[in-house]
């Protein structure tokens, strides 16, 4: 006989069965036939007739409202809206949107970030929600009213050293987040100890100096890892000028390159914000490949670029015909 | 050699006479030669020649 059973994992719980049509269905009999959802926090997910209700449906990572025929081997959840789930459910649900091979890529990664200001408090959140296992979060000052424009602070956090308060922010975003602090400056005295067993050493400094300093010093005592440094984010406006500028497999740097903070030109959130962007989103690219996970977004990146320059490369040539063929018509009509 | 891009017929161009030549402050750069990142102890001894590649950049404030 032919086996046609198909295993379902459902909120955690390993499910086979042969019966499985949509996921509402599938929830449905496991309703019916194992009072499973009666007592639980999911039951709201689905009605008796088998529909959707006000839940959220995640397939496979992928929220989803359509009704998906289940394939053997489909990741099944159901969250009530606007309740906090079961941690485990919370980093199964994680695992399955981010697939599972880049979360436990993320997962078991150490990054350090220096400077916790407009750059590094957004960089160690962004990596945080991305699952991005253990930080480690160095700087030496507080939190004062000046900083609130463009990092990620709140008013209850004026006074605290930026080290405390952004390890409780990234706990309440992500309990599976380890973070180690350092209260203090970074040197070149200590920067052997403070970056061992990082990966990755995201630069957020403030201060041009300290900048230069970081990058002068870093490599000589880890030459395989990599630093990310940013230079040029300050005002306003042209988003597309802000980059990340690679100087070699260990060194890039992000930002514009030129646009100093100083009078006339502030920081601002927008742009410091969309200089973390590339440097969290560079980390999450580097681990990824270290860990063997190929960039299908970029292969098909390039694919569309090559096809657009083809498409380009055919219009030019029959733009050339036509200009060469008006020409011959010009010349003949004289 | 060439220095960010700009081509150089010296024989040989220290880092010094160079960030001179450039108004570059030392304090404030990281460089590249040849595919090697120079800790800042090497700075006074760097000394270009021909064919070598050479990154400078210089970090401006703002985070």
């Amino acid at each position: 006989m032919k086996n046609n059973l198909k295993t379902i994992l459902f909120n955690g719980k390993k499910y086979q069965t042969d019966k499985v049509d949509s996921a509402s269905f599938f929830a449905s009999q496991i309703c019916k036939q194992n009072g499973e959802l009666q007592d639980s926090a999911w039951q709201d997910g689905v009605s008796q007739e088998g529909e959707l209700q006000d839940s959220v449906w995640i397939v496979n990572g992928f929220a989803t409202k359509e009704p998906k025929v289940l394939e053997n081997g489909d990741e099944l959840w159901c969250i009530k809206k606007g309740e906090m789930p079961p941690q485990d459910a919370l980093e199964s649900m994680m695992s399955a949107r981010h697939t599972p091979k880049v979360h436990n890529a993320l997962k078991q990664s150490k990054v350090a970030i220096c400077g916790l200001g407009g750059l590094g408090s957004h960089i160690a959140i962004m990596l945080a929600r991305s699952g991005v296992g253990h930080l480690v979060l160095i700087d030496f000052d507080i939190i004062e009213p000046s900083n609130l424009n463009r990092q990620a602070y709140n008013i209850d956090d004026l006074g605290k050293p930026k080290t405390q308060a952004l390890q409780a922010h990234i706990k309440a975003i992500n309990p599976f987040i380890t973070t180690q602090i350092f209260t203090q400056k970074i040197e070149p005295s200590n920067i052997p100890t403070l970056f061992s067993g990082s990966q990755i050493v995201c630069e957020a400094f403030d201060n041009p100096y300290a900048k230069a300093m970081l990058a002068q010093h870093f490599h000589a005592h880890f030459p395989d890892s990599v630093l990310i440094c940013a230079s040029g984010l300050a005002g306003f406006g042209d988003s597309n000028a802000i980059k990340t500028h690679k100087i070699n497999d260990r060194f890039y740097v992000c930002g514009d390159l030129f646009s100093a903070a100083g009078y006339g030109r502030g920081l601002m959130s927008p742009r410091v914000n969309i200089c973390a962007a590339h440097q969290a989103n560079l980390v999450l690219e580097i681990l990824c490949a270290k860990n063997g996970i190929k960039n299908t977004q970029k292969k098909q990146q390039q694919s569309k670029q090559s096809k657009k320059a083809k498409q380009a490369k055919t219009i030019k040539t029959s733009k050339n015909n036509q200009k060469q063929a008006t020409k011959k018509a010009k010349k003949g009509n004289k | 050699m060439c220095i960010n891009g700009e081509n150089f017929t010296h024989d040989s161009l220290s880092l010094l006479e160079y960030a001179r030549l450039k108004g570059l402050n030392l304090e404030l750069i990281a460089l590249e030669l040849n595919g090697r990142i120079i800790p800042k102890d090497e700075f006074n001894d760097i000394i270009f020649k021909q064919g070598d590649k050479v990154e400078i950049l210089s970090f401006v404030g703002g985070g």
